[in-house]
């Protein structure tokens, strides 16, 4: 069963998400004794050898790390033209350089933005930029610890699919979208605050 | 004050529901303890050393009488009949059931009431001056813009998960009441030279652990755009405030961090792509809010009252209430009342059901139904004829609400502190008690004249204590409780961070540190000289003498 939510219905997930694989321990990094929970924006998220190192699957639709693509634009350059490449970004990865890779962002038929944790409010911000920034018109899709009291925000950020964790229920999650019907301020998917949009001095 | 429409109320009901519904799921154990502590947080919901603490919002310190009588209500049949105001204008039950939450949120929405973002890291509670609309110094009333604040950050998409909790608070005084200064957004709106309402907006300010004073970021900001140069800042700071270091997670540091210039450049540009968007707020929406806050219907009165100064010729006791609790009104034979919440030897803020009941009464009597809360943790009645303020006060007495001490030393500010906070290291509303009690004779109260002491359990500093002229913080050495004493730190246009004197006290020294303060400030004052001046004017050094003098001879 699938856990992907696109268009207020479960579908099927066509792409076959890319991750490169954990080489050695992983270091925790710890401040004052405690775990740090979120990487910074900008810190690396893999290594050149993770990188290096990464399977590629030969056929069909793949949702690559941005850094993976980087790595290997030559050899991939005719799966792109036909559509079966998108770009996976981590929240702490800079979208600009994600923009500095493409000429022009709608040649991707998917981006997908990768939050850890779900605290991680990076994420609205990046979906907000994608849609009204860089001009993103195709799928944009939350990927990681997606869960459902998030899906409001991610809806009114831009995002235009979910795939809800996997130990999560998507069916039970899809109502969630549907959280409150007339929110109060302008953002991605209803650009106007209520006050533009309704004539409040009679309401 | 405003008044919910269609819309306004659908968003609490359908918060209601929502909330219920989580609820529901964490009891079902369909959502983690750690899935769950951000939903609860952004509702308001702590859980606590005895049980959970509820913070409902008071926005900008706003309530009617109505709204009052419910939260007495609600407190008598889901708490134990009392609340604690808090120093972000709120209100706070301290023994809720977690279970009961959802029907006490229900019961909130039948009066235009909620708990949306009185915790957790998101934009909080928007704050300002208890005596908005009627302060003589006023120049612009911050209260429908309060509220166009505060619909827009509810449930901002963007700014649902910031890295750390972020305050606004908003002021149009000449006089500073809202301290803009220790927020992480201030908003200061004045007057411009063409005669049109601006915004001089301070940034990262803050106290909690690392307390910072606000540095300006822009000096002249037109008001239509308060809202999209928010959004410029806040999106600034979600990008790359730090999210490695709880400590180091506000926006003050992210400030500090990248200096203001540059801070300021940054934001400057992400505005320039928002700038005149839709957020932009127009001339129609702020009129359409700012017909909820008309001034009253006042009668004309003249400056005078017979009755009225009659009964402080004859009434000591009135006329000293009237001295500390009465404050000057816009409107001529008017005055503002502050029901004081310190009576001395109670919890600083807390208010029972029945006390409730009383001010809502006296608010309906003789204040147009309405009240303010304070982030001096008090109750206003803002608009009482002079000619009633004898039967306010009489009423007030009754109900233990007329201490006569506004301003005074024992009007101190207070967290809840060890006794209920899960955070605290160290109690702190006992040593209100003891202080007050200390000082607990009225003519040596007004001889020492306005004072302002601010006690904070930790260094979360909820009750304000670096910008307490004397500030109390509890601190916690090898599991025993000890507190940290500060001085000559001010709230105001002229803010100030307190100065350390010196080693931690035990709890049983407190009374008689305050009291050799208080002794070195009698000794030295000029004429007219307030504590916070004679601090600046000497510095802490005869302060610390004489209060570790007498330590070391004891």
């Amino acid at each position: 069963m699938s856990n992907l939510i696109k268009n207020n219905a479960i579908v099927a997930d066509e792409w076959t998400r890319v991750i490169p694989p954990s080489l050695g321990e992983e270091v925790v990094k710890k401040q004052a004794g405690k775990v740090v929970l979120f990487k910074l924006t900008g810190e690396p998220t893999y290594s050149p050898e993770q990188i290096a190192a990464t399977q590629i699957p030969a056929t069909g639709k793949i949702l690559l790390p941005l850094t993976v693509w980087q790595a290997n634009v030559a050899q991939l350059a005719g799966r792109m033209a036909a559509g079966e490449i998108a770009i996976l970004i981590a929240t702490h990865e800079p979208l600009e350089s994600l923009a500095a890779t493409f000429s022009d962002i709608n040649e991707l038929p998917l981006i997908a933005v990768f939050v850890e944790r779900f605290p991680d409010g990076r994420i609205f911000t990046m979906g907000n930029l994608l849609r009204t920034r860089y001009g993103y018109k195709n799928e944009l899709r939350a990927v990681g610890d997606v869960l459902r009291d998030q899906l409001f925000f991610l809806k009114r950020s831009g995002f235009s699919s979910f795939l809800i964790r996997a130990d999560r229920s998507a069916e039970d999650a899809l109502s969630s979208l549907q959280d409150f019907s007339q929110p109060y301020q302008g953002a991605v998917d209803e650009a106007l605050p209520v006050w533009r949009r309704v004539n409040r001095s009679h309401a | 004050m405003y008044k919910y429409d269609a819309i306004d109320q659908q968003i609490v009901d359908e918060r209601v529901k929502q909330y219920r519904d989580q609820t529901r799921r964490y009891l079902a154990g369909e959502l983690s303890e750690d899935e769950f502590r951000p939903l609860r947080l952004q509702n308001g919901l702590y859980i606590q050393r005895h049980a959970p603490m509820l913070r409902i919002a008071v926005p900008y310190g706003m309530l009617s009488s109505e709204q009052l009588r419910k939260l007495g209500d609600i407190a008598k049949r889901y708490d134990r009949g009392y609340g604690h105001f808090s120093t972000r204008q709120n209100l706070q039950l301290n023994w809720p059931k977690l279970e009961d939450i959802p029907d006490i949120l229900a019961e909130l929405a039948t009066v235009q009431m909620h708990a949306i973002q009185t915790s957790g890291n998101c934009i909080r509670n928007i704050t300002t001056d208890q005596f908005a609309s009627i302060a003589p110094d006023e120049v612009i009333d911050p209260r429908a813009m309060a509220e166009v604040m505060r619909q827009w950050s509810t449930f901002h998409p963007e700014f649902a998960l910031l890295p750390r909790k972020f305050k606004i608070a908003v002021s149009g005084t000449k006089q500073d009441r809202a301290i803009v200064q220790a927020h992480d957004i201030g908003l200061e709106f004045y007057k411009d030279s063409n005669n049109q309402v601006a915004i001089k907006v301070w940034v990262g300010g803050g106290l909690g652990r690392t307390p910072i004073l606000g540095t300006v970021i822009r000096e002249h900001l037109e008001w239509q755009h308060a809202l999209t140069y928010c959004e410029a800042i806040i999106r600034v700071y979600n990008m790359h405030g730090r999210r490695d270091n709880a400590y180091k997670a506000r926006i003050k540091i992210l400030v500090k961090a990248l200096g203001i210039e540059e801070f300021k450049q940054q934001v400057e540009a992400e505005w320039a792509h928002i700038k005149d968007g839709p957020n932009t707020i127009t001339e129609a929406e702020l009129n359409r809010v700012a017909q909820h806050f008309e001034p009253m219907p006042y009668e004309s009165l003249p400056a005078h009252d017979t009755s009225f100064d009659a009964a402080i010729a004859s009434n000591p006791a009135f006329a000293s209430w009237i001295k500390r609790c009465t404050h000057a009104h816009k409107q001529s034979g008017y005055r503002a009342v502050t029901l004081s919440l310190k009576p001395h030897g109670k919890p600083p803020g807390d208010i029972s059901s029945e006390q409730m009941h009383v001010v809502a009464d006296l608010a309906d009597a003789y204040s147009f139904g309405e009240l303010r809360a304070s982030h001096e943790q008090n109750l206003i009645l803002a608009d009482v004829k002079l000619s009633d303020l004898f039967a306010v006060w009489e009423k007030a007495r009754a109900a233990g609400l007329a201490t006569p001490n506004i301003g005074l030393l024992t009007d101190m500010i207070c967290c809840p502190g060890g006794d209920f906070c899960s955070l605290a290291n160290a109690k702190s509303i006992p040593i209100a008690e003891a202080i007050q009690m200390q000082f607990d004779n009225l003519d040596y109260l007004h001889d020492i004249g306005d004072l302002e002491l601010n006690i904070s359990g930790c260094m979360n500093a909820c009750g304000h204590h670096h910008v307490g002229h004397i500030g109390i913080l509890g601190v916690d050495k090898d599991g025993s409780e000890w507190y940290q004493v500060t001085i000559g730190g001010k709230q105001g246009n002229d803010a100030s961070i307190g100065s350390v004197i010196g080693p931690s006290f035990s709890a049983e020294e407190m009374p008689g540190v305050v009291q050799r303060l208080i002794e070195v400030y009698l000794k030295e004052r000029t004429d007219e000289e307030r504590f916070i001046d004679t601090v600046r004017r000497l510095g802490i050094a005869p302060f610390k003498a004489h209060v570790y003098a007498e330590k070391e001879a004891a």
